[in-house]
């Protein structure tokens, strides 16, 4: 068993907890952090990769609009590199309410979130694929957001101020003596120890499963409501602002270009296990149709890879614990003494990937007021390592790179523009990784072939690096493409068949992967 | 980019993109794209050097990662020669996407002699009035080294050779035929080697149809722009091309156009409107209109319309079919037609390209790569007849002659010959 001592324990390896640790660890606490799984594992790596300008909920929820405007121009500064600032349209497609748009404006200058009509000529010009149709067209400062790129930023900020980031670590108890917090038990997943955390103050920042680690302290339930969206991931960029519909938030109103891909979302419907999340086929027909309305000829491009994200709301009574759509997206703290009785916990629910870091300072300023200490926050003003000088990541910049590394270096990814070097050096940084841990830091396999290409160099490189051993690499390999497989099979239509059916081929016709030797036990990380 | 620069290249480029509905048709084209590598089997580019990385790299692959902006500056090695689109089992517009990417690429940044080597009209015309003066200079050493030098065209590059009279000066000139011709008019465009220095390979294309029995009209016509395009210059390009349908639309509606120019062909067959996104009904009746005279004379021949009493021609002799008439899709029309000429043996070169893709092979930077391309059939040339090869395009035929020194004749000239017309 390994032991150690910390002054607080972040529970939670999403984009709020890695949020929280930064904040932690710069205000001098000596802090851990425990995930289940991998970083942005959870909702975190699962939504459309939007960077809210605000304008999304200047006439549904006017506070999370005034956050959300805020926080854009913090992180646009202090993670340029997770961040591409495309700016975004609000328009008014064809039988939607013109008149919106004036709630809309007036909503925007009430919570101070720019925007901007547009002629619809001019919307039609700079993106020409958009709607003919559109009745008007609001200019915004939305962005497309990596979330990886976002909790590793704010991870390796956290480790630069002397916290310890502990992924494939699963809580299994949390100590509690005379109602107070004493430590956190977990397993190493991938290390096959306990390890004993002792501390007096637990974050818990697990989102949907926050409910789960309360109880585990022995609180009373906390009610995460669980709002399970699908996204889909278009092949290419079909335009390079992020579109939305000029209406009340609905289903399938928003539209982003991240990286390479345009991702459509979202639904909204009630989950009851944040672990069992399904695509089903209507709603991945629902967001095709809604993708229709904003590009024409949407259902003929090519979908790659569908996914379902659960957003953690906390239980509001003013809706129906059913309309989750309709819940407040604004964060809430939860404080378990007087709820509880128990000292040293507060569990964070709510609030939205653009606000992750006003949610960090919220709880840790919170935790600082029960401890009675005056530790000011300084996440907005300090940039996160390598966030680069003052630009934003931008689509171009993988293509530039390889332009000029290419004649030295192998290709790994060729959708997505990974090389061997970019390869190497994350399997030494994480030399446990998974495959899909390293695609969540490289985009590895995340492009038209999905892993059809990119599986075996991949494997063939970590076995040559000397990091696996063949049965592994085996298993590796099948998982990856397993895991693949999970948001393909829902979107499986038109051109993405052509090229599953050629990766089929490949890996089933030709290497006949599924009849290679089986370990003992199965790898399942 | 400035107003300037935009109205130059003619793109309207915003920020997010080439503004016209050519880039976007090939764009959505890429979606097509299963990686299964076959065009980079072909690219005759690829073959032969690293500096280009490849039409799947920098075609659908890359431009995933273009939002308006050509980054990778490689990709001006594409030579535009097609081949990648035209092997593409999925219908990805490959070679379309490069040229697109690259005219973004150097509408920032336009070089002087790619200005120029567009300008292929104004070439012939300063160089036909003086053509042994002209013929001497582009033979001449240090003269070659100090064009290098300043304009970068290679010295060693093949060059036009200069004629003392336009194909149009000879057809005005000419004393006019006194057959009479049964099968009506149909409309010759000579482009601009053919009216300046192709003019034999012209007028032979005249004396055929007319031997066959067609009134041959030459309106006046320019340019069809296509060294503009491939040099990345869009918007001379499309000026040039709709001028020409305008001039050829001038000598009569319905007429088929005949050319014995096969890249020129191309242009305003689907070049002018997939690569540049031209959408005319001025081209669109052009483009329908025109055929290649060897694919004119195949379908005569398969509507038993052509005559085939040729002379017997004991020969064997290399043909090259360049891309750019490869990439039409309507196969390898003079092979069939030639196989009519009792004794001739027709040997196809099987090869991709021969390297000068237009101005490609002209380029100081991109000498030795074409030369390279263009090697295997330069061997294969000179291998089977050390005096005669055939191959349809001006700039192929130079290429070929310079490279392998094997006199090299358009297929019509072969024609012309086993008719009696020579």
């Amino acid at each position: 068993m390994r032991r150690l001592t910390v002054d607080v324990v972040v529970i939670g390896g999403g984009s709020t907890g890695a949020g929280v640790i930064r904040d932690v660890a710069m205000r001098g606490y000596r802090a851990v952090l425990v995930e289940r799984a991998d970083l942005g594992q959870g909702t975190t790596g699962r939504f459309h990769g939007l960077l809210h300008s605000g304008g999304r909920y200047v006439v549904s929820d006017p506070e999370s609009a005034r956050e959300c405007a805020a926080e854009n121009a913090i992180l646009t500064r202090i993670q340029a590199g997770a961040i591409e600032s495309t700016g975004g349209y609000f328009v008014t497609c064809p039988g939607d309410d013109p008149g919106f748009a004036e709630q809309f404006l007036a909503g925007a200058k009430a919570s101070g979130v720019q925007a901007r009509e547009v002629g619809v000529a001019e919307a039609l010009r700079n993106e020409p694929r958009l709607n003919p149709g559109i009745l008007r067209a609001i200019e915004v400062a939305d962005g497309a957001v990596d979330g990886w790129q976002l909790v590793w930023g704010a991870a390796n900020s956290a480790r630069e101020y002397g916290a310890e980031i502990l992924t494939y670590h699963q809580v299994t108890k949390i100590e509690t003596a005379n109602g107070q917090v004493r430590a956190v038990h977990c397993r190493d997943l991938k290390g096959d120890q306990d390890v004993q955390i002792n501390c007096d103050f637990v974050l818990n920042c697990a989102g949907a499963w926050a409910g789960q680690i309360a109880t585990m302290a022995g609180a009373h339930p906390v009610e995460v409501v669980a709002g399970r969206g699908i996204m889909i991931a278009m092949n290419h960029r079909l335009t390079n602002r992020v579109l939305n519909r000029l209406v009340y938030p609905t289903d399938g109103d928003i539209l982003v270009p991240a990286h390479t891909v345009s991702i459509i979302g979202t639904t909204d419907v009630l989950a009851h296990d944040p672990d069992d999340l399904e695509i089903p086929s209507a709603e991945v027909q629902q967001l095709l149709d809604a993708g229709e309305v904003l590009i024409p000829g949407f259902r003929d491009t090519r979908a790659l890879h569908a996914w379902a994200g659960v957003r953690p709301l906390i239980k509001d009574d003013r809706v129906g614990a059913a309309d989750t759509r309709h819940m407040s997206r604004g964060m809430a703290v939860i404080d378990h003494t007087l709820r509880d009785d128990l000292e040293g916990m507060l569990t964070i629910g709510g609030g939205k990937l653009t606000t992750y870091r006003l949610m960090a300072e919220h709880i840790v300023d919170k935790m600082c007021r029960k401890r009675g200490e005056t530790r000011p926050c300084r996440t907005a003003e300090e940039e996160v390592p390598k966030a680069g000088a003052g630009h934003s990541h931008r689509v171009t910049d993988r293509l530039a790179a390889r332009e000029a590394d290419r004649a030295d270096d192998q290709l790994v990814c060729e959708c997505e523009l990974v090389s061997r070097k970019m390869f190497v050096d994350a399997l030494v940084a994480q030399p446990q990784a998974s495959f899909d841990d390293l695609r969540r830091q490289l985009r590895l396999g995340m492009g038209p072939c999905q892993g059809g290409f990119c599986t075996l160099r991949a494997t063939g490189i970590a076995v040559s690096e000397g990091n696996l051993d063949a049965e592994r690499a085996t298993e590796l390999l099948r998982l990856f493409l397993a895991n693949r497989w999970i948001g393909l099979w829902p979107i499986l239509h038109g051109q993405q068949v052509r090229q599953a059916a050629l990766d089929s081929w490949i890996f089933q016709g030709t290497l006949d992967v599924e009849h290679l030797p089986n370990p003992e036990v199965a790898v399942t990380r | 980019m400035s107003t300037d620069q935009q109205r130059e290249s003619g793109l309207i480029i915003t920020p997010e993109g080439l503004a016209f509905a050519g880039h976007q048709l090939s764009r959505a084209s890429l979606d097509a794209c299963i990686k299964c590598t076959i065009c980079e089997t072909q690219c005759p580019v690829a073959a032969v050097t690293p500096l280009f990385s490849g039409p799947k790299f920098v075609g659908p692959q890359a431009e995933r990662f273009r939002n308006g902006e050509s980054v990778d500056h490689s990709l001006d090695y594409c030579s535009s020669c097609g081949t990648c689109t035209l092997v593409c089992p999925e219908g990805v517009q490959i070679a379309e996407l490069n040229s697109q990417a690259r005219a973004v690429m150097k509408a920032k940044k336009m070089p002087l002699r790619d200005r120029l080597i567009g300008q292929t009209t104004l070439m012939g015309k300063v160089m036909t009035p003086v053509a042994p003066i002209a013929q001497a200079a582009l033979n001449n050493k240090p003269i070659r080294v100090a064009m290098e030098a300043m304009l970068g065209v290679h010295r060693d590059a093949p060059m036009p050779p200069p004629q003392s009279q336009s194909f149009e000066a000879w057809f005005r000139k000419r004393p006019r035929p006194t057959e009479p011709a049964p099968r009506g008019a149909v409309v010759f465009f000579h482009g601009c080697a053919g009216g300046y220095f192709e003019v034999e390979t012209s007028k032979q294309s005249v004396e055929v149809l007319e031997h066959l029995g067609f009134e041959v009209l030459v309106p006046k016509q320019g340019c069809c722009g296509l060294a503009q395009q491939s040099n990345g210059l869009f918007g001379g390009a499309t000026k040039s091309v709709l001028k020409l349908c305008d001039d050829l639309r001038s000598a009569g509606t319905d007429l088929t156009i005949i050319s014995a120019s096969g890249s020129c062909t191309g242009m305003l067959k689907h070049e002018a409107h997939e690569i540049m996104g031209v959408d005319d009904e001025r081209l669109r009746d052009v483009g329908t209109r025109i055929r290649d005279i060897m694919e004119f004379l195949l379908d005569l021949h398969e509507a038993g319309e052509l005559p085939t009493d040729f002379a017997q021609t004991e020969l064997t002799v290399p043909y090259h079919a360049p891309c750019q008439l490869k990439s039409q899709g309507m196969g390898k029309p003079a092979l069939e037609v030639l196989k009519l000429i009792p004794g001739l043996t027709v040997i196809d070169s099987n090869q991709a390209c021969c390297g000068i893709a237009g101005t490609y092979g002209l380029k100081k930077e991109k000498y030795e790569v074409a030369q390279a391309v263009g090697q295997p059939l330069f061997d294969m040339v000179k291998a089977t007849n050390s005096e005669l090869a055939l191959c349809d395009t001006e700039t192929c035929r130079w290429q070929i002659e310079k490279s392998s020194g094997v006199r090299t004749e358009h297929p019509i000239w072969m024609i012309h010959h086993a008719y009696g017309l020579s």
